[in-house]
């Protein structure tokens, strides 16, 4: 298998890491969850660099954000399968 | 090393490992990687003595800090564990330690040579500094030549004390080189290590696995009062805001992190699967129970905690990164690991293991945990770290509140 574009540590997340440079909008990426080796394709919808987060599925305002199949906050803003997750749209819930 | 997780430490009939290196065991028993000779300032006002006489005899190392004048309390107890644990490191084979009055200097003095260490403590007040770095530099000569002619002798892997703390974190930290750190504990607690972590801020988010991941009920509730005097004391009293900007930090968010619970789940990795954490320390207090894992109550900022852990008497520190924490300690290896390709390229002088071969998936984790134990072992031996080789030396003490 060629290197994956993104890594999923869970089965139940739902945000993958980008793990290459400079990954462009409209990429079909390889992703692989390294909890069992299984892969599956997704497209970027944006632009997003290496070691932030993509949407594995849309997510609603108020959702809660899986990664490590653990609660890491929630979703502020309506996330299309495919785009950017960071700031600016998953916030703690704790703070 | 072997693949596919299996690593090659074997015990023989004997109950040694063939996991060997050679090191200086000193007076207590206890075995260094290092044999530095030390000058300690008890104080601020010693810094420059201190430096005078590391200028005057090379090859040892004066360990300039901000502190040590009107603490108090606790704040004070954990200075003096701090100063004294850097003394009674064993990778420290004889220290010099310089104040400005004989009181505290001796308090250190008395600590270290617990020990069995050779250590003579000097004070400034009625000899000003230039008598003093004179009369400091003989002694600093003559325990430098000593030292020099101290042999090693082959040890086995029981004897190494290994700590971890990691920074300028990522989300690659998490799925690569804080995992290798994972695995190598998984493989080297049961050879009778000694192991620790700790930053009680960023295991926020992460806590109710961490408290699970204690040997018993006991010792999970121990911890878990730990972090919740540290959010109820530390956090709730001082905090302006959310925590947002520090807690991930800028670097952090830069690097993809976005809260607080991912850079907790990415940190936890750091202990693996397996092992449990049997005792929860003090800052910079020594583990007492015995050969395992500990989790020790330390800032999450880098040459805070390290200097804390390597005053506890940790030998070789891991130390994962993502975006290219860059710090070193002055008297323990500090051994970088990243598993992000692009701090790789950018950054490759600061990078002793590379995993980012974790990320394209043509690097496994139990691998990179061979990889690592074998840099360990090369770093015991004598090969420089990275942040040796570039001069870092940071020595950072804990500040619990200010001044009197």
């Amino acid at each position: 298998m060629s290197a994956p574009q993104l890594l999923v540590h869970e089965k139940k997340d739902t945000v993958g890491v980008v793990v290459v440079e400079g990954l462009k909008a409209g990429t079909e990426m390889t992703c692989v969850v390294t909890a069992d080796n299984s892969a599956f394709k997704l497209t970027a919808k944006m632009d997003v660099p290496i070691g932030h987060k993509i949407a594995l599925t849309d997510i609603k305002k108020g959702d809660t954000v899986w990664k490590y199949g653990q609660d890491i906050g929630k979703a502020v803003a309506d996330i299309k399968k495919g785009e950017h997750v960071h700031v600016h749209n998953l916030k703690t819930k704790r703070w | 090393m072997a693949k596919n997780g299996k690593t090659s430490a074997k015990h023989d009939g004997n109950g040694k490992s063939n996991l060997r290196f050679s090191g200086w065991r000193r007076e207590n028993g206890r075995v260094g990687v290092r044999n530095h000779v030390l000058i300690l300032p008890l104080d601020d006002l010693s810094n420059a003595a201190c430096e005078a006489v590391a200028n005057n005899i090379k090859g040892t190392l004066a360990i300039p800090h901000a502190y040590g004048r009107l603490q108090f309390g606790e704040d004070l107890e954990t200075f003096f564990r701090t100063l004294i644990g850097t003394g009674a490191n064993p990778n420290v084979a004889a220290c010099v330690v310089i104040g400005i009055e004989d009181g505290w200097t001796q308090r250190v003095v008395d600590g270290i040579k617990k020990t069995g260490k050779p250590v003579t403590g000097f004070g400034i007040e009625l000899n000003g500094d230039i008598a003093t770095i004179a009369k400091a530099s003989r002694v600093a000569k003559d325990y430098l030549q000593w030292a020099s002619e101290l042999k090693k002798e082959e040890c086995d892997i029981s004897d190494l004390w290994v700590s971890t703390k990691c920074g300028e974190s990522d989300t690659t930290t998490g799925l690569a080189s804080c995992p290798t750190v994972g695995n190598m504990y998984d493989k080297l607690i049961p050879h009778g290590i000694y192991g620790v972590f700790g930053e009680t801020s960023e295991i926020t988010g992460g806590e109710h696995l961490a408290k699970e991941r204690a040997i018993n009920m006991e010792v999970g509730e121990k911890w878990f009062k730990v972090w919740q005097a540290y959010q109820d004391d530390v956090i709730e009293a001082h905090k302006t805001d959310d925590l947002s900007d520090s807690q991930p930090t800028k670097g952090n968010i830069a690097g993809g992190l976005t809260t607080i619970e991912e850079k907790a789940l990415g940190n936890l990795e750091k202990i693996g699967r397996t092992c449990r954490y049997i005792d929860v320390l003090e800052p910079a207090e020594a583990p007492a129970k015995g050969p395992g894992l500990y989790y020790m109550d330390t800032s999450s900022a880098a040459a805070e905690c390290v200097t804390l852990m390597a005053a506890a008497g940790y030998v070789v520190h891991t130390f994962p990164t993502g975006q290219g924490n860059i710090i070193g300690n002055p008297i323990v290896p500090v051994i970088k690991i990243t598993g992000n390709p692009r701090t790789v390229r950018t950054m490759s002088e600061h990078v002793d293991l590379d995993v980012s071969g974790i990320l394209r998936r043509d690097m496994t984790i139990p691998d990179a945990g061979d990889a690592l134990i074998e840099m360990i072992m090369r770093t015991a031996n004598g090969r420089l770290a990275a942040a040796e080789a570039l001069g870092h030396r940071e020595y950072s003490l804990t500040k619990l509140y200010r001044s009197a």
